[in-house]
């Protein structure tokens, strides 16, 4: 396949992926700007108003960075999963399979699923913040590169989920107990100065910690954590996922017999 | 000319132990149109799966084309369109989009292949249903969409795995049509096939594989001259009191009116149709028993109950 021809089956892949959540919108996009509105009103604005300011700013905007992070994280993960895994499970993903394009295309197009879907709703559930409070935003290109690099990681982690499930089951279990816990103990709705020092240091090991914080400074400019040492992080786990997806793929583990 | 697909001592071994090819050599010539037969579970989707990269080998050799497998894949999976046995796509998509997507994993611009989307959706009869989802569409239909999903990228090298499987009898017979019109055009195609009418109405050469090992090998016309004798069911216009002698053939009364004869190789029917205007019998109408190519394809795999 030359290059031309790569392009076009990249686009192909990643065009079927973008209408796939969109034509169903109702399930993918409305339901994240629901909850994150629930969220403002009960955690920002009747519990928050309580707890006051943090690193000065109030609760309720301390909150937006990590609200929407989580947002982009669960949505990102989601996507390729469930997308990959139903490929999978009515063996249309045969028809890439067959046709000469590359795995490593193949990647990049659902991981383009993932991550226009983690930005699409990253972008409505910032809309729905911008109801309940002001956004500051002190570095555009931090939050933009932190929110987009996060989404590709979750969608290849949601990838790797996908390829080693057999049921339906198995793309619920790693969502449930394992990338819920870490978002929400991820410094999403606190900043681990709150924590005693034992919690403190325990958080450090949480990857997701570095997520929330790199992107709570694109907007605020206040972090948890040093920012170097987050990009670090991300663009590590992108590597060690990426690579580990592509040995998967190309040995077809789940997907030949 | 190389072949279309050149196969050499082709293994699989499942990972549960099970041995499903035993080391098996074929070749399909180019141009032909190539029948694979043989019982459920004898090797038949394998083979196809691993000739199309759905099945991992565990050793042997695949060319498609002259293009290794191993070292040009890229280049053997871009000659072959395949139409697997199970509906295999997204059933939640437009048919068009369905097709538009496959075209495009090949690499076809998109505006060719609306235009390629249309042309097959056309002669298979689903262009006025080009809009509605997959899920929308009868088993027949499904199985024509799978065909025109193969044909998009105009491969060299169609591989149909049962493709009228649950088709009735109308669409079975314009499907014929239609992949006779392709191979005659130039595409080489392999077919399996639960009918065995199929196959010999068909395909010009066969190969019948057996728990994992070609038993056979041939052209259909070899094949079926080897078969020693076939019975005719003969519809008789006036009614029969008892079983008539017929020197050389030997008769079988079924009821007043049908009569089964059997006639050996090297007898003709010209002499049998001698045979009964000599006792006045009037033959009405005239079928082979069985197909012709069943009574063989038994005989060669023995009888398990499962034709293909």
């Amino acid at each position: 396949m030359n290059r031309r021809a790569q392009y076009i089956a990249f686009r192909a892949i990643l065009v079927k992926e973008v209408l796939r959540f969109t034509r169903i919108w109702i399930q993918t996009i409305l339901p994240p700007m629901i909850t994150t509105a629930l969220y403002f009103l009960i955690f920002g604005r009747l519990i928050g108003s309580q707890i006051g300011d943090v690193h000065g700013f109030p609760y309720m905007e301390y909150i937006v960075p990590g609200l929407i992070l989580m947002t982009v994280i669960t949505n990102s993960y989601a996507n390729v999963v469930s997308s990959f895994y139903g490929a999978k499970f009515q063996h249309n993903i045969e028809e890439m399979l067959v046709a000469p394009v590359p795995n490593y295309l193949i990647m990049l197009g659902f991981i383009g699923g993932g991550l226009a879907r983690g930005v699409a709703v990253g972008v409505a559930v910032t809309g729905v913040a911008l109801f309940f409070t002001p956004i500051p935003l002190h570095s555009l290109w931090i939050a933009i590169s932190v929110l987009m690099l996060t989404s590709i990681l979750f969608s290849l982690a949601g990838l790797i989920n996908a390829i080693y499930a057999k049921s339906f089951d198995d793309i619920s279990v790693i969502p449930t107990f394992v990338l819920t816990p870490l978002t929400y103990l991820g410094g999403v709705f606190y900043t681990v100065a709150m924590l005693p020092p034992f919690w403190q240091r325990i958080s450090l090991a949480n990857p997701i910690l570095y997520m929330v914080n790199a992107f709570r400074y694109g907007l605020l400019g206040v972090s948890d954590v040093n920012l170097a040492a987050a990009y670090m992080a991300i663009v590590g786990f992108i590597a060690g996922l990426f690579g580990f997806a592509l040995y998967l793929l190309n040995r077809g583990h789940g997907i030949r017999s | 000319m190389l072949p279309a697909l050149s196969l050499h001592n082709l293994v699989k071994v499942y990972k549960n132990g099970i041995t499903a090819l035993h080391g098996i050599d074929l070749e399909v010539a180019q141009g032909d149109f190539f029948a694979l037969l043989g019982p459920n579970g004898a090797g038949k989707s394998t083979t196809i799966g691993i000739a199309s990269s759905l099945v991992n080998k565990t050793s042997g050799t695949v060319q498609v084309f002259g293009h290794d497998i191993d070292t040009d894949l890229a280049a053997a999976k871009a000659c072959i369109g395949l139409v697997p046995q199970e509906f295999n796509f997204n059933v939640f998509e437009p048919v068009v989009e369905i097709l538009v997507n496959q075209a495009g994993y090949y690499g076809v611009p998109r505006r060719l292949a609306f235009e390629r989307a249309e042309r097959y959706l056309n002669q298979l009869g689903l262009w006025e249903r080009r809009h509605d989802q997959a899920r929308m569409l009868s088993g027949g239909m499904k199985r024509r969409l799978m065909i025109a999903r193969a044909l998009v990228h105009e491969p060299r090298l169609l591989i149909l795995d049962e493709p009228t499987a649950g088709v009735d009898i109308e669409i079975r017979h314009s499907m014929w049509h239609f992949l006779a019109e392709i191979n005659a055009a130039g595409t080489t195609i392999i077919l399996t096939t639960h009918y065995l009418e199929e196959a010999e109405q068909l395909c010009r050469n066969i190969a019948i594989i057996d728990h994992g090992r070609i038993v056979e090998n041939t052209s259909m016309r070899q094949l079926l001259n080897r078969l020693d004798a076939q019975t005719l069911v003969l519809d008789l216009l006036h009614p029969l009191a008892a079983s008539p002698d017929l020197p050389g053939f030997a008769t079988r009364r079924i009821d007043d009116h049908t009569l089964e004869v059997e006639v050996t190789r090297d007898a003709n029917i010209n002499t049998l149709f001698a045979a009964l205007s000599a006792q006045d019998m009037v033959v009405s109408s005239l079928r082979n028993k069985t197909n012709r190519l069943e009574e063989l394809f038994v005989r060669l795999v023995g009888n398990k109950g499962n034709a293909t």
